[in-house]
């Protein structure tokens, strides 16, 4: 716990608001993430863990009708800031998606495409080996490298888009459920391939599975959904946020509580 | 008791002791089958209607096309006689060839980038709203009116030639691109794009390297289609390039021949040497075609990994 001080943190969130439209998505958060850890988001369905996590890298940017406010400090500076360009805090901040999606290319292609865009002048092959034994794909895929990517098991695939998104030499990677869509042997296989990351980034992980914040995380924040019975329109909150060992062993709020212990959700 | 026999009165074909399921002993019943085997020989007799005159159409022009068709047909101009045997559409061939591609050369980039903008700016911005609006429209435009408005906006003052003829087609293609190629891009899925640009790429980039590459056989096929419906296009070229039995590559003020306008002439004079040239007109220019479709699928469906 005392270290933390020293480490300044990665990301500050600062009041943030989401809004899609009219409607209300996520209000009320604040939170520091720390370098070197892995922060889990939980919470019930429609809580907006998705939306929080895609204002980490500006992903929201694309929604149409998407509006977002507050600040994302990011190593300190806003990058919600007029004069900051999303597609620079995107090559910082990786991210891989629930479903795996690798692109239609063949898994050299797949992996060296990020740094070919970012105008890469090392050497491709050995940043390709280099990316794909980190996300501890290379001794699967080393000997068929051209055929396509589409070809690999679901598991597989999701570790080639950490990959693909490790080949950026980013500083953040972003997972917004990464296992949701794998079978047990190959979440397991991500979850170990988190900690061995962790060394090198930071990471932020949406979760359903509370198991799974609780095997992996050092950080937890829990969301909840706030309902306004009037209107019944409905939106996500930040609860709590603290150490995992402390979120689920012994929770401040009672709605975490209640949440942790599978009273509802 | 009493609601159990009302289930089994709900539910036909259960076994009289409610709880036993059975699964033989029910057949359809003959009504049914003989509904099925009606149903199924109205949808292969469709089919067959469908292909019938296809079928026969590509029939018929390759058998009276194939008695005029040989190598002086394809290499030699028309005779200045339709009354005169030998010769042949190489005139029309080079028309065809030069109004095409002039035609592609301007309507393929255009509508590729309409089709782009449409779906990755316009969204429903008046001028995205306009664009798709004028291209449903000029899709169902008669061609002749196209070449109508040619004539008076252009060949008036600067005479009959390619770039006229061209230029018609290249109007006729247009709304066809646009709307095919809009159409293939919207099937990228979202989750590409996001892998796209989670990973730094601009947006040019993305719609560069990603999401033009994802929908290319689509497009490939929306373009062969408007290819294809320029190269069969007569009446808007009778107004821009008018024909001539000369072979000329000149682009401005010299009238020129296509296929079509070749076959049109010979098909409607009374002599048996141009009636016969129409028919192997017809056959090359049908074998053009189905030719470029061909090659046209076989180089999108390379470009495309396989699984």
């Amino acid at each position: 716990m005392s270290t933390d001080y020293q480490k300044p943190p990665v990301f500050s969130v600062r009041d943030l608001k989401v809004r899609y439209g009219e409607a209300l998505a996520l209000k009320d958060v604040r939170m520091d993430i720390l370098p070197r850890e892995i922060t889990a988001i939980i919470g019930p369905s429609g809580c907006g863990k998705s939306t929080l996590i895609r204002c980490l890298n500006r992903m929201n940017d694309l929604v149409p009708g998407a509006v977002v406010s507050g600040e994302v400090l990011y190593h300190g500076e806003n990058i919600y800031a007029s004069e900051v360009d999303p597609v620079t805090v995107r090559r910082h901040i990786g991210m891989v998606f629930q479903r795996p999606n690798p692109f239609p290319k063949s898994i050299y292609d797949n992996i060296a495409f990020g740094a070919k865009i970012n105008g890469y002048r090392g050497d491709m092959d050995e940043l390709v080996e280099r990316s794909l034994r980190r996300a501890a794909l290379w001794d699967e895929v080393s000997s068929k490298l051209n055929k396509s990517a589409l070809a690999l098991s679901g598991g597989q695939q999701q570790r080639l888009c950490i990959a693909r998104a490790i080949a950026v030499e980013p500083d953040v990677i972003l997972m917004d459920e990464p296992a949701s869509a794998l079978d047990p042997i190959a979440t397991v296989r991500i979850e170990d391939l988190m900690q061995e990351l962790k060394e090198y980034y930071s990471i932020i992980i949406v979760t359903h599975n509370m198991q799974q914040a609780a095997r992996v995380s050092d950080k937890t924040a829990f969301l909840y959904t706030e309902v306004d019975e009037d209107t019944s329109t409905r939106w996500g909150i930040l609860v709590e946020f603290g150490e995992t060992g402390q979120i689920f062993t012994n929770p401040r709020d009672r709605r975490t509580e209640d949440y942790v212990s599978g009273r509802f959700g | 008791m009493t609601a159990l026999q009302e289930k089994e009165r709900l539910w036909p074909g259960e076994s009289e002791d409610g709880d036993q399921v059975a699964l033989t002993g029910r057949r359809p019943t003959p009504r049914r089958v003989w509904t099925n085997r009606l149903a199924l020989a109205g949808m292969v007799a469709t089919v067959l209607l469908t292909l019938l005159p296809v079928v026969l159409i590509v029939f018929h022009i390759t058998e009276k096309g194939l008695a005029t068709m040989s190598w002086e047909f394809l290499t030699q101009p028309t005779p200045y006689s339709f009354r005169n045997e030998g010769g042949g559409f190489f005139n029309g061939l080079v028309g065809t060839g030069l109004m095409v591609g002039i035609a592609g050369g301007f309507s393929i980039p255009l509508g590729i980038l309409a089709g782009v903008y449409l779906v990755e700016y316009g969204g429903k911005r008046w001028l995205a709203r306009l664009v798709r609006f004028f291209s449903d429209v000029m899709t169902g435009v008669p061609s002749i009116f196209v070449g109508l408005f040619v004539y008076t906006a252009f060949v008036v003052q600067f005479g009959f030639g390619a770039l006229m003829g061209g230029a018609a087609l290249a109007i006729i293609m247009l709304p066809i691109i646009v709307r095919s190629t809009e159409e293939m891009l919207r099937l990228v899925p979202t989750e590409l794009k996001d892998a796209s640009y989670a990973l730094g790429a601009a947006k040019w980039q993305t719609i560069l390297f990603v999401i033009l590459p994802s929908a290319l056989p689509g497009i490939v096929t929306g373009v062969m289609l408007a290819v294809a419906r320029a190269a069969g296009e007569t009446a808007p070229l009778i107004l821009t390039a008018l024909g001539s039995y000369k072979v000329t590559t000149a682009l401005v003020n010299e009238e020129i021949a296509s296929l079509t306008l070749l076959i049109f002439d010979g098909a409607r004079n009374p002599f048996a040497a141009g009636q016969a040239r129409a028919w192997a007109g017809a056959m090359e220019l049908l074998a053009i075609v189905l030719i470029f479709t061909v090659l046209a699928r076989v180089a999108a469906s390379r470009n495309r990994l396989n699984n």
